[in-house]
């Protein structure tokens, strides 16, 4: 591996955390009627009486990281490394540690998403290249016009289609949750119950992502069998296996990239609808509960940690470009 | 055309166009080039025709169908009628007793200034961007890039979540916009690629031989060849901003004024749409808008590479 490059990539990550973390704190005490003023507005309505102004700021101080006496920089600073540290707050309205409240969803959200991104990139490629080398028959023609239907269709109305069916006319899957009460975390019975919750979310992220996926392979596909490089090695006599995955496979492949990474900026980003839909509580599902109780640490942590859990995706999926793209480990740029 | 911007001194072989153009050539050939061979190249696309097709129709129901139509009121009807019962209501109504055609089109406005608005956002920042960062080299690049990479990064809808409710805008423009506020980056990124090959072609090197003015080569000489792909991502992009506004409107996220798809569907979801067939149609409706225009702005997009095709255009002048 480059090591410029992996130094560069690093150097990104750490740039889009601190312009997140910069993000919130702008957001928490620049905006006007900022959550500052307003915990304070409450804080003052409910304990007016009994708390001093001291009191009530010591208060705002522990819940939102931020003290509202510094100099604006100095509560830059403290803040920023607050957070490096792992200190994201306390929860508004649970009053536990935002930390502790994600370090216990977050896991839930992953594995969802990464069951479901795995999919929809394993039947997008496989269908995109065999449209590709069908391309003009019925069966092209067909897929074509199925990919293009389902990338017509968002995934949270897939979503309602699947629980309108599946839970409520048909009674085959439960409708919300992460796994059955009273079962042994670890047993057998736990782990297939867990699938069993998880299975109408991951085939609606599914069904609505392959297509486009599908689409962009068969375009690249259709584009690399027409070119110079691809004659030549047929006129050497290479196999047809090995033209078809170490020439054209790698090369269509090459242009998903830059889509794999929004698309897991936009799969984290739709765990917030996804999660709500079936009631699954993983860190989406933690985010729109503290929008909608106006729980400012919770939600402000939840934004910097989807942000992280984003970052770092990107980042392993770049690690894996340097594999398919040989310019990476010679350190050529172009 | 372009010629007449250039100094006759400033070209070196001293042979400049004789023929004058008068307003009407001018007039006529902008008719030529936007309506009528776009036009013709459409009607032998059936998919160019259903996608246009599907477009117009909402835009007519969003601007005059709302002028056609008296607003719906509770106990309009009776409760939960079924579609194509009776032509009062064709869609039916929801438990409200409310008109579903009367809302659906009286939600249709909000949605398309929300998607028009945001589109726009994201094009000409994603434009800009990606082609003065593609165009210049060193340091301003670099800068840009690095900004594009972060936008491309930072999560959207967690980010328009909290955005939606630290600020609580209202006007749908204003939403728009601020649910595109960094889908710009995926454009970005590719146009600047684009413009790095483009900025190596014969005819901008003669064109920066000439002393032509950057801004000039970029509008003349680079841009046009970037067009049908700007024109597809302002297709896609509108509909991830309608995907992104109804979802958000479903989580209750976003404040409204004026109901819309979003809103209807949210209703219909937390009046329990979902649980029996009887009620199914309430959410079904706005179902079937987002998915059908969405549809209408896949098929215009796959479209537009034709409509921009200069091979193709030739066969239509």
């Amino acid at each position: 591996m480059n090591g410029r490059w992996l130094l560069k990539r690093i150097g990104m990550s750490l740039l889009v955390v601190w312009t997140t973390i910069t993000l919130t704190f702008a957001l928490i005490r620049l905006m006007p009627g900022s959550p500052i003023s307003r915990m304070r507005a409450e804080l003052y309505q409910q304990y007016g009486a009994t708390m001093s102004q001291e009191q009530i700021d010591r208060q705002v101080r522990l819940y939102l990281n931020v003290q509202p006496d510094q100099p604006l920089w100095q509560q830059y600073f403290n803040y920023m490394f607050d957070t490096f540290q792992g200190d994201l707050g306390h929860s508004y309205i649970q009053g536990v540690e935002v930390t502790v409240i994600l370090a216990d969803v977050l896991p839930w959200t992953v594995f969802l998403l990464s069951i479901a991104i795995m999919f929809q990139y394993t039947i997008g490629i496989l269908l995109g290249a065999s449209m590709a080398y069908a391309e003009g028959t019925r069966f092209d023609f067909a897929s074509t016009s199925v990919s293009t239907f389902l990338v017509s269709v968002p995934f949270y109305v897939f979503a309602f289609l699947l629980i309108f069916f599946f839970v409520f006319q048909w009674n085959l899957f439960p409708q919300g949750g992460k796994y059955a009460t009273g079962l042994e975390a670890g047993s057998l019975a736990f782990y297939r119950s867990v699938l069993y919750h998880a299975t109408l979310p991951i085939v609606s992220l599914i069904v609505t992502g392959f297509g486009g996926i599908a689409l962009s392979m068969r375009a690249n596909s259709i584009q690399t069998l027409g070119s110079d490089y691809i004659r030549g090695a047929r006129l050497r006599g290479l196999s047809n296996f090995r033209i078809s995955y170490r020439y054209v496979a790698r090369n269509a492949i090459l242009p998903l990239y830059t889509g794999l990474l929004i698309q897991i900026g936009f799969l984290f980003g739709g765990a917030v609808i996804l999660e709500q839909i079936f009631s699954y509580r993983g860190i989406g599902y933690v985010l729109l509960d503290a929008t909608l109780f106006r729980d400012y640490p919770l939600m402000m942590g939840t934004f910097l940690v989807i942000t992280i859990a984003v970052v770092i995706g990107v980042f392993v999926a770049d690690l894996t470009y340097g594999k398919l793209d040989p310019r990476i480990q010679t350190g050529d740029n172009s | 055309m372009s010629d007449a911007s250039v100094d006759s001194e400033d070209i070196p072989l001293e042979v400049v166009s004789d023929v004058d153009q008068t307003w009407q050539d001018t007039v006529r050939n902008l008719l030529n080039a936007y309506v009528l061979v776009p036009g013709r190249i459409m009607i032998t696309d059936y998919r160019a025709l259903i996608g246009f097709g599907i477009v117009f129709g909402y835009l007519f129901v969003g601007t005059i169908g709302v002028w056609l139509m008296e607003p719906t009121t509770m106990w309009d009807g009776e409760r939960l009628m079924q579609s194509f019962e009776t032509w009062d209501h064709p869609l039916g109504t929801d438990p409200q007793g409310r008109d579903l055609l009367t809302l659906m089109v009286y939600g249709t406005r909000p949605i398309l200034l929300m998607m028009f608005s945001g589109g726009l956002f994201i094009v000409v920042v994603g434009t800009i961007v990606g082609t003065v960062a593609g165009f210049s080299r060193g340091r301003l690049d670099q800068l840009l890039s690095t900004i594009t990479d972060v936008a491309l990064t930072i999560p959207g809808l967690p980010l328009v979540i909290v955005l939606a409710v630290t600020l609580n805008p209202q006007s749908p423009i204003l939403i728009g916009v601020l649910l595109a506020i960094n889908g710009w980056g995926g454009l970005a990124r590719n146009l600047r690629s684009q413009v790095l090959s483009i900025r190596e072609e014969d005819y901008v090197e003669a064109a920066n031989a000439m002393n032509v003015p950057t801004r000039h080569i970029l509008l003349k000489d680079v841009l046009p060849n970037m067009m049908p792909y700007i024109l597809y991502n302002f297709m896609s992009s509108m509909r991830g901003v309608l995907f992104a506004s109804v979802g958000l409107y479903y989580l209750g996220v976003l404040p409204y004024s004026q109901e819309n798809w979003g809103v209807l569907l949210d209703q219909a979801y937390t009046g329990g749409a979902l649980t029996t067939w009887s009620m199914f149609h309430w959410i079904l409706w706005p179902i079937v808008a987002v998915v059908t225009l969405s549809i209408g702005l896949i098929l215009l997009s796959q479209s537009t590479d034709k409509l921009f095709n200069p091979r193709v255009r030739a066969r239509h002048e």
